[in-house]
C-alpha cells in the first residue's frame, strides 16, 4: 500500500511540483523559533477568508439578489433552510471577525517592523488586502437589503458626489440609477460573490508568496537568514509544519471559542454586527434614526466628517479619508528607525503607537456616535493624530533612541 | 493557555463598545421574556392570533413551524390558533385588507415577523402597556412610546384605560410646556396590572420567537459547540506543547 502510494505522489511529482510545494511552503519553509501571540492572526485570518467563501457560496444557493426579493429570501434562509440560521450568523459574524483580525495583523506589523525592508512589498500587497476586504465588505452589507443596509449605501456611494463636476454623473454610474435601486443592488450581488473574492484570492496568494520568499519577520524584528548553519537552514529557524501548524491550530481553537460564543449567544453582538435598522426592509422613504457604517468602517468614517465644508465643497472630507487609507502604503519608507522591532526602539516610537491604537479606537467609537459634541471635537483629535503618526514618523523614529539587537532571536 | 486569556481579556474589553444608544425617550420597562418557555409561548401564541393577527400579519412565520416549535399537535394547532381558513404551511397573513387598513388607519399595519428584533422586545412590551386616554385622537386612545400612533388601544377591555399625568415645565424658551411624566390606572379592565403584564410578556415573547424561531435552539446548541470547542482546544495545546519540547530545550 505504502508503495503505491509512493509510486503515486513520484507519478504525480513528476506532472505537478506537488511536494516541491509542500517543502518551500511548510514542511521546508522555516520561520523563526520566537512567535508570540501577535503572531496566529495571519492564519487565522486566512481560515475566516476560507470560512466566508464556504458560508457565503451555501447562501448564495438561497438568497435572491432583487429589490423584491433579497429581504424576504434572507428571513427564509433564517427560518426555512436546513442550518441557514448558522450559516448565515457565522457568514455575518465571520465579516466582523475578518476586521478584528486584520487589524490586530497589522498592529503586529507595525509593533515589530514588519513592514520594512525587505518586507516592502509583503506591506503593500497587505495594503491592497485591507482596500479589497473593504470594497467586498461594503457591497455585501446592501446585499440583506434592510433599510440600514440600504441608507448605509446611501450615504457612502453619494460620498462620490462631492468631487466636483464628475461628482453627479460618478454616483450615478456607480448606482447605475437615479438611486440605490434593483440594479445597484445586482451588481454589487456581482461584485461581492465574484469580482472581489477573486481579487482577495489572488493578493493573499501574493501575499504568502512575497512572505516565503523574504521570510517570516519575528518579535526580535531581526533577520534569521543571517545565521545558518552548515546545512544552509537558520539556527533560529524552525520548520513551519510541523510547530506551527500545531501552534496554529490550537490559536485557531481559540478564535473558534470566541466565534462561537458570538455565533450562538451575541450574532448581533448588542447592534455592532448586525444593526437593528437593518430588520426593517429597505425604505426610500423612511430614514433610520441614526445612519453610521458597520463598526470597522467608523475610524474612516470619522475622520470624513472631521474635516469641515470648505470653499462650498465637502470634497476635502473625501480626499482626506482617502488619503488616510493610502497613507498605509507609504509606512515602509516612512519609518526610519535602525531597529525594527518595539522592544529595541526608544520611548518616542512605543508612545505614538500607543496612542495611535487608542485614537484609532477613538476614532472608531466618535464614527458610531452622532456628530455632536463631544464627538465632534475628539473626532478633529483623532484625525490630526492619526496623521501626525504616520507624516511625523520619519522624524521621531531617526531622533528616537534605540538599544542594540541582538545577534539571535530571544526565546 | 496564555493565548486563552489574553484573548478572553480582549473580549471583556471590547464588550461596552457593544451600547447602543437609547431612542426613545419614555423609559422602557424590562420585558422579562423566555424563548425557552414554552408555556409561555403558547399563551402569546393564542394571544397573538386573538388580538394581532386581526390587522397585523407575521409573514415569514408558517403556521407548521409555529405547531412544531411550541411541541402542538396539528389538531391543537387547527383548533387553538388557526381561524383564517388556512393550510398549515401557509404564513400568518392577516385577513385584513393592505388597501381598506390603510383607509381605515391611514397606514398599513406593520408586519410583526421582525418587531422584537428591530425595535426590541423592551420596547414592544412598553408600547403595548402604555396607551391612554386621549379624546383629541381619532381612536380616542394616544400611547406614551409612540406618540400620536394610529394604532386603536385593542388591549382596552382587558388592561382598562389609563389616564395620563402631565407635568406642566418651563421650557427652554420660557413658555410653559405641558410634559407626559406617568401613566395612572383609569377605568379597571378585566385583568388585574400583574395578569396584564404577564399577558403581554406572552404576547412579546411570541413575537421574540416568531422574530427569530432558531433563538432557542441556537443558544441550546452553543452550550455543546463552546464545550467541544473547549475540549478541542485543551487537546489542541498539549499537542502543540508536545511537538515544542524540543524548540524549548
Amino acid at each position: 500500500m505504502a508503495g503505491k502510494l509512493a509510486a503515486l505522489g513520484a507519478w504525480i511529482d513528476a506532472r505537478f511540483p506537488m511536494t516541491t510545494l509542500w517543502k518551500e511552503h511548510l514542511s521546508e519553509y522555516y520561520a523563526p523559533k520566537n512567535f508570540n501571540f501577535w503572531y496566529y492572526f495571519g492564519s487565522i485570518a486566512l481560515f475566516v477568508l476560507a470560512l466566508q467563501i464556504v458560508t457565503g457560496i451555501y447562501l448564495t444557493m438561497s438568497y435572491k439578489p432583487s429589490a423584491s426579493e433579497a429581504f424576504g429570501s434572507v428571513e427564509y434562509i433564517m427560518r426555512d433552510v436546513e442550518w441557514g440560521w448558522l450559516i448565515r450568523y457565522l457568514h455575518s459574524t465571520g465579516a466582523s471577525a475578518f476586521f478584528i483580525v486584520v487589524y490586530l495583523h497589522m498592529f503586529r506589523a507595525l509593533l515589530y517592523g514588519s513592514h520594512r525592508r525587505p518586507r516592502e512589498l509583503l506591506w503593500i500587497f497587505g495594503v491592497l488586502i485591507y482596500l479589497a476586504l473593504m470594497a467586498e465588505a461594503f457591497m455585501g452589507y446592501l446585499l440583506p437589503w434592510g433599510n440600514m443596509s440600504y441608507w448605509g449605501a446611501q450615504v457612502i456611494v453619494s460620498l462620490f458626489g462631492a468631487f466636483p463636476l464628475i461628482g453627479d454623473s460618478l454616483v450615478e454610474w456607480i448606482r447605475g440609477d437615479y438611486f440605490i435601486s434593483d440594479i445597484t443592488l445586482n451588481r454589487f450581488f456581482a461584485l461581492h460573490v465574484a469580482a472581489l473574492p477573486l481579487v482577495l484570492i489572488f493578493l493573499v496568494i501574493a501575499h504568502i508568496l512575497a512572505l516565503h520568499e523574504v521570510g517570516s519577520n519575528n518579535p526580535d524584528g531581526i533577520e534569521i537568514k543571517k545565521n545558518k548553519g552548515p546545512d544552509g537552514i537558520p539556527l533560529d529557524g524552525i520548520p513551519f509544519h510541523p510547530y506551527y501548524t500545531v501552534k496554529d491550530i490550537y490559536g485557531l481553537g481559540v478564535f473558534l471559542l470566541l466565534l462561537a460564543a458570538v455565533v450562538f449567544f451575541a450574532p448581533e453582538m448588542g447592534g455592532l454586527f448586525l444593526e437593528a435598522a437593518n430588520f426593517e426592509p429597505a425604505n426610500p422613504l423612511l430614514t433610520p434614526e441614526h445612519i453610521a457604517p458597520v463598526w470597522y468602517f467608523t475610524p474612516y468614517y470619522a475622520i470624513l466628517r472631521a474635516v469641515p465644508a470648505f470653499a462650498g465643497t465637502q470634497v476635502w472630507g473625501v480626499l482626506v479619508m482617502f488619503a488616510a487609507i493610502l497613507l498605509l502604503f507609504f509606512v515602509p519608507w516612512l519609518d526610519r528607525a535602525p531597529v525594527s522591532s518595539i522592544r529595541y526602539r526608544g520611548p518616542l516610537y512605543k508612545i505614538a503607537l500607543i496612542l495611535f491604537a487608542a485614537s484609532f479606537i477613538m476614532l472608531g467609537y466618535c464614527g458610531l456616535m452622532p456628530a455632536v459634541q463631544p464627538f465632534k471635537a475628539l473626532s478633529v483629535i483623532g484625525t490630526a493624530y492619526y496623521f501626525a503618526f504616520f507624516l511625523l514618523m520619519p522624524w521621531y523614529t531617526r531622533i528616537d533612541s534605540h538599544r542594540p539587537e541582538p545577534l539571535r532571536v530571544r526565546l | 493557555m496564555k493565548l486563552a486569556r489574553t484573548m478572553l481579556g480582549i473580549a471583556v474589553l471590547a464588550w461596552p463598545l457593544a451600547a447602543v444608544p437609547a431612542t426613545s425617550g419614555y423609559p422602557l420597562q424590562g420585558a422579562g421574556t423566555d424563548v425557552g418557555n414554552l408555556a409561555s409561548l403558547q399563551r402569546g401564541a393564542r394571544n397573538f392570533v386573538n388580538y394581532c393577527l386581526g390587522c397585523h400579519s407575521a409573514r415569514y412565520m408558517r403556521y407548521s413551524q409555529v405547531a412544531d416549535d411550541l411541541a402542538l399537535t396539528e389538531d391543537e394547532l387547527r383548533e387553538n390558533l388557526m381561524f383564517t381558513g388556512t393550510r398549515v404551511y401557509d404564513a400568518m397573513l392577516t385577513s385584513m385588507p393592505a388597501d381598506q387598513a390603510r383607509q381605515w388607519f391611514g397606514n398599513t399595519p406593520p408586519d410583526l415577523s421582525l418587531i422584537a428584533r428591530s425595535r426590541g422586545v423592551d420596547y414592544v412590551y412598553t408600547y403595548l402597556k402604555s396607551f391612554y386616554a386621549d379624546p383629541a385622537r381619532p381612536t380616542g386612545a394616544n400611547n406614551a412610546v409612540l406618540a400620536n400612533t394610529v394604532m386603536p388601544h385593542v388591549l382596552a377591555s382587558l388592561q382598562g384605560v389609563q389616564q395620563p399625568r402631565y407635568q406642566t415645565t418651563t421650557g427652554q424658551d420660557g413658555k410653559p410646556h405641558e410634559q407626559l411624566v406617568g401613566l395612572e390606572p383609569g377605568i379597571a379592565g378585566e385583568m388585574s396590572a400583574e395578569e396584564f403584564d404577564g399577558f403581554v410578556r406572552d404576547t412579546v415573547g411570541f413575537l421574540e420567537y416568531v422574530s427569530e424561531p432558531a433563538k432557542a435552539q441556537r443558544q441550546s446548541l452553543g452550550v455543546w459547540v463552546i464545550l467541544y470547542l473547549l475540549m478541542f482546544v485543551a487537546f489542541a495545546y498539549f499537542l502543540k506543547k508536545e511537538y515544542w519540547k524540543d524548540v524549548k530545550s
